[in-house]
């Protein structure tokens, strides 16, 4: 079987749908993917507190989606994230401009954002060491990348009754400190498994991990360009 | 959260290809080429350093090595193997060229007649690859090599295409898809058009002759001609335009230049200094003589 994701209709591309209801959804899967990345960005780089960036990040997206921001988006003249980051940039100057402080959520909700987890996650992150705004947001665009595709990893693992080759995968290569990470004969002992079958079910994990970032990134692609530029962007 | 560890390490392991199972080991990144990545790796099994490309996407890629391996030609890199990594990514394992990419090899002060002998191989090699149904379409001095011992290579066929009828008259139809590097590009090339044919590498070797020849009034000349805006006012094949260089390194006159006729005559004495001066000779001696012998 290809490693190579199964086009599935790009967000991008469902994003301009006149269809309301595809076009929600592709909505809901773009801010599932970016929520965290502009709630961070917003409370490091605009020194928002966490309740404004949460209601910043809630009035962005539901500004965008009333006003079909996304839908304007050339991916001839940048990446998704370019652009989405000048509307963000733009919208948060606007508002602190106009001092018109959103109701949080606007009284619409598109999807259920977990601002405390966002909060706590930031805490961990050595934030007062950023000075580079952009690559902070690729890089947590990135986090949110591999953890929707670790995420589809664990579903497809329990799906086919293999929650031991996720379990093995979690803890080896998501694993944080190197101190903290097990050797692959730790690994066999936890699980009574040889050592050539940890070394197997890692590299079956790895194959199919990386088909899944694939499979996200592709989704989040307008166009094959944008995906071949982002993904030489990926491999180096 | 994916520590930040872990990020470092999940990119670590998209930008290090998994080879497990096969019979080559990373030394070290060369290069990122059209479609992939290229790296120094050691064939264990051979115990030499190749060329390793890693398509970034899986399906058809195999294109490029079963392309490159039809061209048997001493100015195309040759394919060694060909091959899939456990993540489903394939692989072709070429020579190891050392030497210099044209481009900085030029920056290093050749002389006009050193350049155009690297580009009159150049030229073999493509139209090499055009008999035999094959348009580079990325041509550039970035992908030619110029080894140690003086050898030339065209590298990066990544995006070379196919016409099953091998002919002058070839037709490579991929309508909107457009590939090449903008400053070496045909202009149908560049929008897009469903007629894409081994003109378009003509054009490009014409921007590479530009390159190349900077001043030098007939080469411009060729070079001009080479990248005319209709493909149809080209030189129609390569071998056409490397006649025409080879023209100028003999000295004759080149179809694209109108040459002033001061520059003629010099051409013409530069070209028969030789014979002139023995004529003339012969003239002098003989005033000589007639001026001594005179009554």
């Amino acid at each position: 079987m290809s490693a190579f994701p199964v086009t599935r209709h790009s967000m991008m591309a469902a994003i301009r749908s006149d269809r309301d209801d595809v076009r929600r959804s592709a909505f809901e899967a773009l801010v599932t993917a970016y929520w965290k990345p502009v709630f961070k960005y917003v409370r490091l780089k605009w020194h928002a507190s966490p309740d404004d960036a949460a209601d910043l990040t809630q009035g962005f997206f539901l500004r965008a989606f009333e006003k079909d921001f996304f839908a304007s988006f050339d991916p001839a003249k940048a990446r998704f994230r370019t652009y989405l980051r000048t509307c963000l940039d733009g919208f948060v100057a606007n508002t602190r401009k106009a001092d018109a402080r959103l109701k949080r959520g606007g009284g619409v909700t598109l999807v259920r954002l977990d601002f405390d987890e966002a909060e706590r996650e930031l805490r961990y992150q050595a934030a007062n060491a950023i000075h580079d705004f952009d690559a902070y947001f690729h890089r947590e665009w990135l986090r949110g990348l591999f953890a929707a595709a670790a995420a589809r990893l664990r579903e497809a693992c329990e799906a086919r009754g293999r929650a031991e080759r996720f379990t093995l995968f979690e803890s080896y290569d998501l694993a944080g400190e190197e101190t903290a990470r097990p050797t692959y004969a730790e690994l066999a002992r936890r699980h009574n498994l040889s050592s050539i079958d940890v070394t197997n079910e890692l590299a079956a994990a790895r194959r199919e991990f990386r088909r899944f970032v694939l499979e996200a990134l592709r989704e989040q692609c307008a166009t094959d360009e944008e995906f071949d530029a982002e993904l030489r962007g990926l491999t180096g | 959260m994916i520590p930040e560890p872990a990020i470092d390490r999940l990119t670590a392991m998209f930008r290090t290809p998994d080879l497990t199972g096969t019979r080559y080991e990373i030394i070290s990144t060369l290069g990122r080429g059209g479609m992939g990545v290229v790296y120094l790796a050691r064939d264990t099994a051979l115990d030499r350093e190749v060329a390793l490309k890693i398509f970034d996407r899986p399906p058809g890629e195999a294109n490029e090595a079963r392309i490159i391996a039809r061209l048997e030609h001493p100015g195309i890199v040759p394919v060694h193997d060909l091959g899939e990594l456990p993540d489903g990514r394939l692989f072709y394992a070429m020579k190891r060229v050392r030497g210099d990419r044209l481009d900085r090899w030029m920056a290093a002060g050749r002389d006009i007649t050193e350049r155009l002998a690297v580009f009159l191989r150049v030229c073999e090699a493509v139209a090499f690859a055009h008999a035999h149904g094959v348009v580079h379409r990325d041509l550039k001095p970035e992908n030619v090599m110029v080894g140690e011992f003086g050898e030339v290579l065209v590298l990066d066929w990544g995006v070379a295409a196919t016409d099953a009828t091998a002919d002058c008259g070839m037709r490579i139809a991929e309508p909107g898809l457009v590939v090449g590097t903008p400053e070496y590009m045909a202009p149908e090339q560049a929008r897009g058009d469903a007629v894409v044919d081994l003109r378009a590498d003509v054009f490009a070797l014409g921007a590479m002759l530009a390159d190349i020849t900077r001043g030098v009034a007939p080469l411009v000349a060729v070079a001009r001609k080479a990248q005319a805006e209709d493909a149809a006012h080209r030189y129609q094949s390569v071998p056409a335009l490397a006649v025409e260089v080879n023209r100028y390194l003999a000295g004759l006159a080149v179809e694209a230049h109108r040459e002033p006729f001061a520059d003629r005559i010099a051409r013409v004495v530069r070209r028969n200094r030789v014979a002139i001066a023995l004529v003339l000779t012969y003239l002098l001696v003989r005033v000589l003589l007639i001026w001594l012998f005179r009554v």
